[in-house]
């Protein structure tokens, strides 16, 4: 091409676009319209649950910075799954060792172990002790198998998350076996947050505030929110840096990005490791918000709702991860769980109670609704799968490859791809 | 190899010229040597010190492992009858185990895909010939002797053409649409249709334990102290009767002739004359029969049954699988008999806690040292 300048338009403040500072905010942009509904809708949640339940969202609250806790994991999952194309079916594991990590470390527990001695290591710590482990965990799992196909990974991340649960409960001296560790020591933060102007053992401010306890939802519900807020932003910056480039280029098809010369073996580690850092975040704080772990929280289940939510959202969409998650998290946990008492209410108010009565193999209606889940799991992957490959929010380079899939045939080219 | 198409003199001596310079067996060869150099990358044979270093390390742990097993069936009270009667144990397991790798191997063989969702045909199978044996009225004890096989054949024999059609149905309705997609998405529909089949299971019988009528004749032979039961018996030498048949079949017979050459190269067999989606269907209903009959088996030789019983089996099933040449059919039987046996002698003889953990181990071990597994002619791409 010869040097043929094209006059451009000056680069200038275009129409919906918000400048602050050094960033800008394309409003045309799909993803930051959504990013910034979420963020708008997570900041007022809160003070709206309150207002809806008339003063008693306390428990809304809660559930929703469980909520996030699947939020991390799902964009977490989605930088192995969705970013590198590797099927990881024992997500579950990571998560498991986060947990561990923290209960281990933060607690009690150490000293009815042969090691005879507690550790009591702050909570801000541990997020990033969690992180490391996890991401160490995570990069020993891929390396026996990264140099396989992609089905043998799927198979042996599977056994891997069956087998890390059994082992946390066959391993009864160090792991509380089947019952788990208990009473986990809670986030404090230190007297300093305040300011040099607090006095000396007082507390005002942010500290008084934000106590970690069951009875202040809000305190662990703005932790998690600065939680996932960091690894949206950093997983973000992941994504459109060198790495992330290698990542999608793996998945797009190996052998050419090989070619490339793209070490393929130490991207898909690092895909691994990253993953499972996230999940390392998800593990610390749900130790320290419920303060129990117990090997029956990390069953084959959870990696599978986590699939099911990225498979939802969409594969590599980072706004639709948080959507699909947040979705099927509403379904899981609030939906389902409250269906059977809504059926008996609405069965006793409209005088069908008879088909509610547990008879042979008929549970009841009520309990038959709150059976759903496995199938409606199955139904998700396979109908997401089937009809809308990308999710309810594809990533855009999933869109990039259907226009470009429409405009060959439409050029009558579908040959020339094969 | 004809000339330049050009038309002017000075044109085909350029021609020439370029082709003296880059002589086409160079490149040929260079080609080649590139292509091995990458493949030779590809396969992890470039520098790989640890990795020989590590060998060692896993076959002394394997040694160590075994030597414990060693002593622990020398110094065991009764050595000889504990020892047989745990080979017994091994062989009904392992046969079972036999019957559902083989329906890995064959989907995995044809169209290189996991097929998730075969360990839960296996359970539908049990679940469907139990709901068919309780709605006749079926125990123990209501009709013995050689009687029940009146009932048991055509009981099995019907549970394993609903598992055939039903397998036939997933792979019209869920695979071939995705055949061509990317990789990931079969295997995500795979695992999503293991859900749908748990899911049904669930709703139909619940989370209990459903109790299998032990219908098969009760009736043992004890030898230096080893008991076999009759249903022992059965199990094997019927598994052994079915895998003796698959293989001749998929030797002998046009179908298995078709079944192998779409397995090597789809469409080469295609232009050969091959309907590939039937030749895929027919494996997804032979792969489905032996399920059906293993459900019904593992009713019938375990005496209960769980819906979600095709998850943990079908992880042991695909080691099985894997352990004996993914794509083999007699390796996926060998595999199934060495896993069931490994299983009886762990449990056995050590911590049955760890059996799970430890068929991951071989498992993994495998994929690492011997993909190709015991008896494996098709090394998993290694990509």
């Amino acid at each position: 091409m010869s040097s043929a300048t094209v006059a451009r338009p000056r680069p200038g403040p275009r129409r919906g676009r918000i400048r602050i500072g050094r960033f800008t905010l394309n409003l045309r942009d799909r993803d930051t319209v959504i990013y910034l509904a979420l963020a708008i809708g997570a900041l007022a949640f809160p003070t709206v649950a309150d207002f809806v339940t008339g003063g008693a969202g306390g428990s809304i609250v809660l559930l929703a910075a469980d909520a996030g806790v699947y939020v991390l994991l799902a964009l977490g999952l989605n930088v192995v799954v969705g970013f590198a194309g590797l099927l990881d079916l024992g997500y579950a594991a990571f998560f498991a060792i986060g947990a561990y990590t923290y209960a281990l470390m933060a607690s009690g527990a150490l000293f009815h172990t042969p090691l005879h001695h507690a550790i009591h290591i702050p909570f801000w710590l541990l997020l990033v002790v969690g992180v490391m482990i996890a991401a160490t965990a995570g990069a020993l799992l891929g390396a026996p198998t990264l140099r396989l196909r992609g089905d043998y990974l799927a198979i042996v991340t599977l056994g891997f998350g069956e087998i890390v649960p059994r082992v946390f409960r066959n391993a009864g001296d160090w792991t509380g076996g089947i019952n788990g560790l208990s009473a986990l020591d809670n986030p404090v933060l230190p007297y300093w947050v305040d300011g040099p102007w607090a006095g000396v053992g007082e507390q005002f401010g942010i500290v008084k505030d934000l106590i970690f306890s069951v009875a202040n939802p809000t305190a662990w519900y703005v932790l998690m929110l600065i939680l996932v807020g960091i690894s949206v932003v950093m997983l973000n910056n992941l994504r459109k840096s060198r790495l992330g480039r290698a990542w999608m280029a793996i998945r797009e098809d190996e052998t050419a990005a090989q070619a490339m010369g793209i070490n393929t073996v130490s991207t898909k580690l690092l895909a691994f490791a990253m993953g499972a850092a996230t999940s390392g975040f998800a593990g610390c704080f749900y130790g320290a918000k419920l303060s129990l772990v117990s090997p029956e929280n990390f069953q084959f289940q959870v990696s599978i709702t986590i699939l099911v939510m990225i498979v939802l959202g969409g594969m590599g969409s980072m706004p639709g991860v948080i959507v699909g998650s947040l979705t099927v998290y509403l379904i899981l946990f609030k939906i389902l769980p409250d269906a059977p008492n809504q059926v008996h209410s609405l069965l006793a108010t409209t005088g069908f109670t008879a088909i509610d009565q547990p008879t042979g193999d008929w549970p009841g209606l009520g309990e038959f609704v709150s059976r759903l889940k496995f199938l409606l799991f199955g139904l998700i992957l396979v109908t997401t799968m089937l009809l809308r490959p990308g999710g309810l929010i594809p990533s855009r380079a999933e869109i990039d490859v259907e226009r470009a899939a429409k405009e060959t045939s439409a050029l009558g080219l579908e040959g020339a791809q094969g | 190899m004809d000339g330049s198409p050009a038309g002017t003199t000075q044109d085909s001596a350029l021609a020439e010229k370029a082709e003296e310079v880059e002589d086409p067996a160079a490149i040929a060869a260079r080609d080649q040597a590139w292509t091995e150099g990458l493949m030779a990358v590809r396969a992890g044979m470039v520098g790989n010190r640890w990795v020989r270093l590590l060998r060692w390390l896993v076959l002394g742990v394997v040694i160590v492992v075994l030597l414990l097993m060693a002593r622990n069936i020398a110094t065991h009270s009764q050595p000889l009858a504990y020892f047989l009667q745990t080979i017994v144990y091994g062989l009904g397991s392992g046969s079972l185990y036999a019957l559902i790798a083989l329906g890995y191997t064959m989907v995995y063989g044809i169209i290189e895909l996991i097929n998730f969702a075969h360990a839960d045909v296996v359970t539908f199978g049990g679940f469907i010939s139990l709901s068919v044996v309780t709605a006749f009225g079926f125990k123990e004890g209501v009709v013995n002797g050689p009687l029940i096989l009146l009932a048991l054949v055509p009981i099995t024999a019907g549970t394993m053409l609903v598992c055939g059609l039903l397998n036939i149905t997933i792979e019209r309705v869920a695979y071939r649409p995705l055949r061509n997609a990317p990789r990931v998405s079969p295997l995500i529909t795979a695992a999503g249709m293991s859900f749908v089949l748990e899911g049904l299971m669930f709703l139909w019988k619940g989370p209990v334990n459903n109790h299998y009528p032990d219908l098969i004749p009760t009736g043992q032979l004890t030898l230096i102290g080893t008991t076999v039961r009759i249903k022992d018996a059965v199990v094997v030498v019927l598994a052994l009767l079915l895998v003796l048949a698959l293989d001749t079949f998929v030797t002998k017979s046009k179908l298995g002739k078709a079944m192998r050459a779409t397995a090597q190269d789809r469409d080469a067999a295609s232009l050969m004359g091959i309907d590939i989606n039937r030749t895929i269907a027919a494996t997804f209903f032979i792969g489905a029969v032996l399920a059906g009959f293993a459900g019904t088996m593992y009713g019938l030789y375990f005496g209960n049954i769980v819906f979600d019983l095709g998850f943990a089996t079908g992880l042991v099933a695909f080691t099985a699988a894997v352990l004996g040449g993914i794509g083999n059919i007699r390796g996926a039987a060998l595999g199934g008999l060495c896993i069931g046996m490994f299983e009886a002698f762990w449990n056995s003889y050590f911590v049955s806690a760890w059996t799970q953990v430890m068929i991951f181990v071989i498992l993994t071990l495998v994929l690492l040292f011997r993909p190709a597994g015991l008896l494996g002619m098709r090394v998993p791409d290694r990509t």
